[in-house]
């Protein structure tokens, strides 16, 4: 007898969205890694992090990686391109948080600036997700680099309409922020285009939980996501998804915890890399398009999974 | 094809004898008809019947058990292919695999760790439970088998295509129903043939999903009802696409050849230990009922088992934390107490900022049913007649009686009634709305 596989059809597909100069992100015609049922052009993103401020209170596993370069974010991006191969590059502009250092949005806009010109790489730039701050910062991001295809997020309901405006004025893509919940993320996404953002300059971050901190949830959301894109045709739904995971994985206390004080828990460094690893990995079979991580070997590890997915002999 | 529980009743004896476990026929129905029972749980079913319902009653993935007692795992009864849909069943079992070429004393540490390793995590304990035994012949087989029974009670997965090898290794422990690997083409009537004899279950493995969809058949011809499919993959796109093939023909199509659990083998694809972890858990993600290590270090099956926990939670039944007093970093009497809901979410997303402040402090988890703060808030749960009356009773007063509680940012606006419900003495202060914004909330509060 010969097995007669289910093919499952699509309606929809994803779209494809450019950031940088020609990097391309989205274009799925079937489910993640589905190859023997649908096309899929582009293979998901992976953003290595970068700050715009030191970051002390990191665990060693991560810290002692960045340590030669974390007061100065452009040599970050530059080790994480030329030392790391990245991809893409995430800036975090975690300086501007107005309950941290609450740096001024013009001094934001500069280290964008420096960073864009240091690298040739797709840049995504995140603020905090405080909206009134975030709101001012990425205007004048905008503003600064008005040639770079620079996506800009956090974008939520509450600020959708300042940077939306301003993501417009300067063709900018935008990442849109909702609370890991299918119908808010759809109903942003058709404020964001009622507004006159173009539906090929969206991105969608649904809130990534950690493993141990809420991954099934986000896990779930995200095929919720894909099947009503794919499977349905909803076309609001059809935009590529972005992941702010690496901050997530790292506060975990499994990614931090040192095996004297949990001698049962194993070493620490390969558990906080194998948390930002794996939690990576499964975000890859919900359907992500853009991960944005920070540990080197960590990123090998999920490239290697890209790659080892894609590799599909025909039956 | 499906029966209505009403159906399957009709051709039930209708005694209500409860021997099936069920307190009536009817609800002995309902659970055939859901796919939760088999027919066989009834002894006085006529052939009549039998043959009316058997193929229609079977769960589309069957449930096999391998192992006994605390270290038995059953897999298998999945109906979904996506969590939400409904739920995924029975989490996968995590193992290791030992062979004969290893010394004695490498041996000796992974059953060792085998039988000790264990995490609590959201209040279930998780660990490993499977041994996979390989060797070159069936007396170093039973040999080891006997071994990994013997110290770690293993859920024993017997590696060999020499079904006499099989045998020799599983007939002194076919009480503790070890898994026969593998049936191949070559040898599936003599290995089927052994784990008919002795009652365990057996493995089927083949090269493409068509050679295993042969042998599927022939083992439902046979009448085989504890079987476990190997399709192997060759790659981690090949164990994406065999593993939703297999369960989609199977829970779309009731494809009866694959409907049988899974097992694979993440150490045969890599000699990177880390890469292995990371290749096991799509493995875990994707439908894999046994999933086989190449050792067991704590730092990367503590990963992969939070990870089967957390694909296999109910989505429907939000995970809960026990009502009462968490102290954390060692609090004493002036410590801060903080108030929110006993969603565990909730609960570990602010636990481990706390202890990740260094700062000691009382946390005090609600009974919410498990909702969030602003969700219980919206319900009426979290609510300032509400939290008076529990934190007064939680006996916070006898820890620490300072009377300055600090409330959720989110229900900022109930702190002045929470202060009026609370009495005399009482303050309220209101937090922070972000988790991540505790360390330094703790930190303000505890300077003053």
């Amino acid at each position: 007898m010969s097995f007669d596989a289910p093919v499952e059809t699509c309606k929809g597909n994803i779209r494809e969205v450019v950031v940088g100069s020609d990097g391309r992100i989205g274009g799925e015609q079937t489910f993640p890694f589905h190859l023997w049922e649908g096309d899929i052009p582009n293979p998901p993103m992976i953003a290595m992090e970068v700050y715009d401020e030191p970051q002390p209170e990191w665990p060693e596993a991560v810290r002692k990686v960045y340590e030669d370069v974390m007061d100065d974010p452009v040599a970050w991006a530059k080790k994480c391109v030329d030392q790391f191969g990245a991809d893409a590059l995430c800036l975090q502009l975690r300086s501007t948080d107005p309950n941290g250092t609450d740096a001024s949005p013009e001094d934001a806009a500069e280290t964008v600036k420096q960073v864009a010109e240091a690298v040739d790489v797709p840049l995504f730039v995140y603020g905090t997700a405080s909206p009134d701050k975030d709101a001012e910062v990425l205007k004048k991001v905008a503003e600064a680099l008005p040639d770079e295809n620079i996506p800009l997020g956090p974008v939520d309901e509450a600020n959708h309409r300042l940077i939306g405006a301003a993501a417009m004025g300067y063709k900018k893509p935008v990442v849109a922020f909702t609370s890991m919940d299918v119908n808010l993320a759809k109903q942003l996404n058709v404020l964001l285009v009622q507004l006159g953002v173009p539906e090929d300059k969206i991105i969608m971050d649904p809130t990534t939980g950690a493993l141990g901190y809420g991954l099934e949830y986000c896990y779930s959301i995200m095929e919720r996501d894909r099947l009503a894109a794919l499977l349905q045709g909803d076309d609001k739904m059809q935009m590529p998804i972005f992941n702010n995971l690496a901050p997530e994985t790292w506060k975990a206390k499994e990614s931090r915890v040192s095996e004297e004080e949990e001698p049962t828990y194993g070493d620490v460094e390969t558990r906080g890399i194998l948390w930002e690893a794996i939690t990576a990995a499964t975000l890859l079979l919900a359907g992500t398009d853009v991960l944005v991580m920070r540990h080197p070997r960590a990123v090998e590890l999920v490239r290697t999974a890209i790659e080892g997915l894609q590799a599909q002999s025909k039956e | 094809m499906a029966l209505s529980g009403l159906q399957i009743f009709k051709l039930l004896p209708k005694t209500n004898c409860k021997e099936c476990g069920q307190a009536t026929c009817m609800a002995f129905a309902m659970q055939l008809a859901a796919g939760k029972a088999e027919l066989d749980q009834c002894p006085y079913v006529s052939d009549e019947a039998k043959a009316e319902l058997g193929e229609a009653s079977a769960p589309p993935v069957r449930r096999v058990t391998i192992g006994a007692g605390d270290m038995a795992v059953t897999i298998g009864e999945e109906t979904v292919l996506y969590r939400h849909e409904k739920r995924f069943e029975h989490m996968p079992g995590l193992g290791v695999l030992i062979s004969d070429e290893m010394d004695d004393a490498e041996v000796d540490g992974i059953l060792e760790q085998l039988s000790q390793q264990e995490f609590n995590y959201v209040g279930q304990t998780l660990r490993p439970r499977v041994a996979a035994v390989k060797a070159a012949d069936g007396a170093a087989l039973a040999a080891l088998a006997a071994k990994a029974d013997e110290k770690a009670g293993a859920a024993l997965v017997l590696v060999s295509e020499d079904a006499e090898a099989l045998k020799q290794a599983a007939e002194p422990l076919k009480d503790k129903k070890p898994l026969l690997y593998a049936a191949t083409e070559s040898n599936f009537d003599a290995v089927s043939a052994v784990a008919k004899e002795l009652d365990v279950p057996f493995a089927i493995k083949a090269d493409s999903l068509d050679a295993l969809a042969d042998l599927g058949q022939k083992a439902v011809d046979g009448d085989f009802k504890e079987v476990v499919l190997d399709p192997s993959s060759a790659t981690l796109g090949e164990v994406l696409r065999d593993q939703t093939l297999i369960r989609r023909a199977a829970v779309k199509q009731t494809f009866r050849p694959f409907g049988f659990p899974t097992i694979g083998f993440p150490c045969n694809m890599t000699d990177d230990k880390m890469q292995e972890a990371v290749f096991a858990s799509t493995f875990i993600a994707k439908y894999a009922g046994l999933v086989i290590l190449s050792d067991l270090d704590p730092a990367r099956t503590m990963p992969l088992l939070y990870l089967a926990q957390n694909i296999y939670t109910d989505p429907q039944r939000p995970m809960q934390m026990d009502q009462g007093i968490y102290p954390i970093n060692d609090p004493d009497e002036n410590a801060p107490i903080l108030v929110t809901t006993n969603f565990s979410l909730t609960y570990f997303t602010v636990s481990s900022e706390v202890e990740a402040s260094k700062v000691p402090a009382w946390l005090c988890v609600m009974d919410v049913e498990g909702q969030s703060v602003l969700t219980a808030w919206a319900a009426g749960k979290f609510v300032a007649d509400a939290i008076a009356p529990f934190l007064k009773k939680s006996g916070i007063e006898e820890k620490a009686p300072h009377k300055k509680v600090t409330i959720p940012g989110y229900v900022a606006q109930i702190s002045g009634e929470l202060e009026e419900e609370l009495g005399e003495g009482w303050q309220v202060q209101v937090g922070v709305r972000e988790a991540a914004d505790i360390p330094k909330y703790l930190k303000q509060i505890s300077e003053n």
